[in-house]
């Protein structure tokens, strides 16, 4: 079987996977579960932008990022920001000393709003801001690794000091940030209550839709020409620098789309959720994006996916069930995840079960020919 | 086989219901004092918005770390719950119905606390949870107890600035911890000169302010020297010791919290600061700190609570001695551990007030209510959600107890929005 046959076949498998992925996600899921549940799964979901982007950076390109959390917090951040000016009406806060900022704020003896959230009092802006500043940030950070050609287990630690450095600046400067309780109590989106149960289901149809674009994106990004060239710096970086590319700007390029992508997702999260806090920003839930993503296949759009909602759902219902052992039991997930399929749930799915359907496949269709087949013994 | 009714009447209603029963000729009702409540409160008129209640079940949440670091914090409350829930259970329950507890962790993670309280509500539809112990958990699951009109028993002293329709705080706010205190060390250790020290976040800041304010604005010519913060989990406390010692406050003032105290005493020891000659006052050490800190580094220094272990009265003997035959002979028990095992009890008093499990009648029903056994003495509600009680000054031993060295006269009332200290 020839390479670019496998490829179209793969290529075949991952649309179907999505259009899977999208049945679950659209129709099965809102008939099934109940509004909490739903809800939960809508959370998931967020953290599933964040697994599609780790495909492209990671699977693809080959830049191990310890840091998504810094793009998917920016982006939760900044959505938070505008609710929470929303939510702090002078009405809504007439107890405090000063009505009209933020609660928090007011706590921390601040009189007036800081300038940079002045800008944030406007949905569009912050709908922009959204992808702007964690694409910044990306880019800021990229381009001057990759342009000095730092790479690989380095950068993956620079990924982390940043997270960490983002983490301390805004637990320490909670007067702006809200600290480490982060920004909570957000009620409404322009009048919008988005408290409400109907609210939420609405949420999540958007959560679901944009994911499946981001999907598709991926694919689109991945399936062109500047996804071999991917692939291509993955394994050999140095020979495709010598063919006369700038891998550098690429792995820019692809690292920001990563993060806008995390971004995205960090924004559905806050409408989700209904509060944002530096938790989501460190390296601990960094890190646990990666497994997310490898526990899923990190060379697979869909197998990403799949992980991301698979690990999420065993968390939450380990935690439910055994309250005191649960962190154990996800530890030996993990573990037995990358002892036993490497490559994730994608890889145990094209390595072991697409051969086998294959071999039937090619037993049946060699079979018809046959007007009478073999009895089955 | 009829269950045997329990002997001891303590609760008003069982007696109402026994002078109830005893007038009803039917036998059939004595066969059992549950199925009795059933029927004096059938499920249907105690429970009308469809919680968790059945004619011999009730159904509450306990919600707290006990996983990451919030855990050695936070399992003294998990204790303190159920033990003050298997203590209503044997004396009959409340309403005739035992509590049923769901137990979720909320991994010290804001978030999880959220996605758990709502499980528990929505799900579960707990009449009650108990649960929560940092300011940033109370805030993340805060929007969800006023969503969806549910009832949340919190125990930690914390920094006020908060009065909810949901919430009952059966610690202090902050002017209970401080005010009482500073005027103490004012007045006992003629103290004129303050350093305020702090961990980086909310309660210690806000405590800090009114701190501030109180001594600056309410005690005569005395003023605060310095104040400083550390991020959580600091552990070089060398260069603040050092200005410690070129300002010679009459008092450190020290809010530092979690293992970052363990450091600090350990530093204040070893730079030569003796506790017994420099005064330390400090409202957020209890027994459970000074089982890590070790009782020697830190013997001398006052901590304000409302609670300490040694406290010398009959109700607190008997709580001390069911929590340790429950939970080990070695366990300790703080200030935060003691208002955890408030709720359950305040809740079931309320409960039975209201004759219902509503949680807007029980709201209704809950200011006024007193718990007169309370280890830490006598407790009552105030209509703003937080506790009338008395503030305590104790010294530390080597032991890891307390010796109690102060105590209000009066109950102080809680005032979780103070004029003139915001």
């Amino acid at each position: 079987m020839s390479t670019a046959n496998t490829t179209t076949k793969n290529r075949h498998l991952e649309l179907i996977g999505i259009g899977l992925i999208a049945l679950l996600i659209l129709v099965v899921l809102p008939v099934w579960l109940d509004a909490f549940r739903l809800n939960l799964v809508g959370k998931y979901l967020t953290y599933a932008f964040v697994a599609v982007g780790l495909v492209l950076c990671w699977g693809y390109t080959g830049i191990l990022s310890l840091g998504q959390g810094i793009f998917f917090g920016l982006g939760g951040y900044c959505m938070a920001m505008f609710l929470k000016l929303e939510a702090s009406s002078v009405a809504n806060t007439k107890i405090q000393s000063t009505p009209g900022i933020p609660d928090f704020m007011d706590w921390n003896q601040l009189t007036h709003l800081p300038f940079f959230w002045v800008p944030f009092k406007s949905l569009p802006f912050a709908l922009i801001a959204v992808i702007a500043v964690p694409s910044l940030a990306a880019f800021i950070l990229s381009y001057a690794m990759f342009k000095r050609r730092v790479g690989g287990v380095y950068f993956a630690i620079i990924t982390q000091a940043f997270a960490a450095v983002l983490t301390i600046l805004i637990i320490g400067r909670q007067g702006y940030t809200g600290g480490i309780n982060g920004i909570t109590d957000l009620r409404t989106m322009w009048g919008w209550d988005i408290r409400t149960d109907g609210a939420k289901e609405i949420l999540y149809f958007a959560c679901a839709f944009l994911l499946i674009g981001m999907m598709f994106l991926a694919r689109f990004v991945l399936s062109s020409k500047l996804g071999r060239i991917l692939v291509a710096i993955r394994d050999k970086e140095d020979r495709v620098r010598f063919s006369g590319y700038d891998v550098a700007s690429v792995k820019v390029f692809i690292f920001c789309l990563a993060s806008a992508i995390a971004a995205v997702g960090g924004a559905m999260f806050t409408l989700q959720v209904g509060f944002m806090s530096p938790s989501f920003v460190g390296i601990v839930p960094s890190i646990e994006m990666v497994i997310f993503c490898a526990v899923g296949g990190r060379q697979s759009v869909v197998g990403a996916v799949v992980g991301t909602l698979l690990v999420n759902y065993a968390k939450t219902s380990f935690s439910e069930s055994f309250p005191e052992l649960w962190l154990f039991a996800m530890g030996g997930l993990f573990i037995a995840v990358v002892l036993a399929f490497p490559r994730g749930i994608a890889g145990l799915f094209t390595d072991q079960v697409v051969p086998l359907f294959m071999k039937w496949k090619s037993a049946r269709d060699g079979a018809t020919p046959d007007a009478t087949p073999a009895p089955a013994e | 086989m009829p269950k045997k009714p329990p002997t001891d009447l303590q609760s008003p209603l069982r007696r109402k219901l026994l002078v109830g029963t005893a007038a009803a000729s039917a036998a059939a009702m004595m066969s059992s004092p549950q199925q009795a409540f059933a029927q004096t409160f059938p499920t249907a008129k105690v429970n009308t918005t469809g919680l968790a209640v059945t004619d011999t079940e009730v159904t509450v949440g306990i919600l707290h770390s006990i996983t990451g670091t919030m855990a050695i914090s936070e399992t003294g409350s998990v204790e303190a719950e159920k033990l003050a829930i298997s203590q209503i259970n044997e004396s009959g329950g409340i309403l005739g119905r035992k509590i049923k507890f769901i137990q979720e962790d909320g991994a010290s993670d804001w978030p999880t606390f959220a996605e758990k309280a709502k499980k528990l509500l929505v799900e579960n539809k707990c009449a009650s949870v108990m649960g929560c112990w940092t300011s940033a958990s109370r805030k993340a699951v805060l929007p969800v107890f006023e969503q969806y009109n549910g009832l949340l028993y919190y125990p930690t002293f914390y920094e006020g600035l908060e009065e909810s329709h949901n919430v009952f705080y059966t610690g202090q706010e902050a002017t209970q911890q401080i005010i009482a205190g500073l005027n103490w060390v004012n007045e006992t250790k003629k103290a004129r000169s303050f350093y305020l020290l702090g961990s980086d976040y909310i309660w210690p800041r806000t405590s800090n302010k009114i701190a501030r304010k109180h001594i600056e604005g309410h005690l005569k010519g005395c003023k605060v020297l310095g104040e400083e913060y550390f991020p959580l989990g600091h552990t070089q406390f060398n260069s603040v010791i050092n200005k410690i010692k070129l300002h010679k406050p009459d008092v450190i003032y020290a809010i530092i919290v979690g293992g970052s105290n363990v450091a600090f005493y350990k530093q204040l020891k070893a730079a030569g600061i003796d506790l017994s000659k420099q005064t330390l006052l400090t409202i957020s050490v209890t027994e459970d700190e000074i089982d890590g800190i070790g009782g020697e580094n830190i013997a001398g220094a006052f901590a304000c609570m409302k609670y300490f272990q040694s406290l010398d009265n009959p109700a607190n003997k008997k709580f001390v001695e069911a929590f340790q035959k429950m939970w080990g002979a070695k366990t300790v028990i703080g200030d935060v551990t003691q208002a955890a095992y408030l709720g359950p009890w305040l809740w079931k008093f309320a409960v039975e007030k209201a004759g219902s499990f509503d949680v807007d009648k029980v709201v209704a029903a809950s200011p006024g209510i007193e718990f007169k056994d309370a280890p830490e003495g006598y407790v009552r509600i105030h209509k703003n959600h937080h506790l009338w009680s008395k503030t305590l000054v104790g010294k530390a031993r080597t032991d890891g107890q307390f010796d109690v060295v102060y105590t209000t006269p009066d109950l102080v009332e809680p005032n979780p929005f103070p004029k003139g200290y915001q």
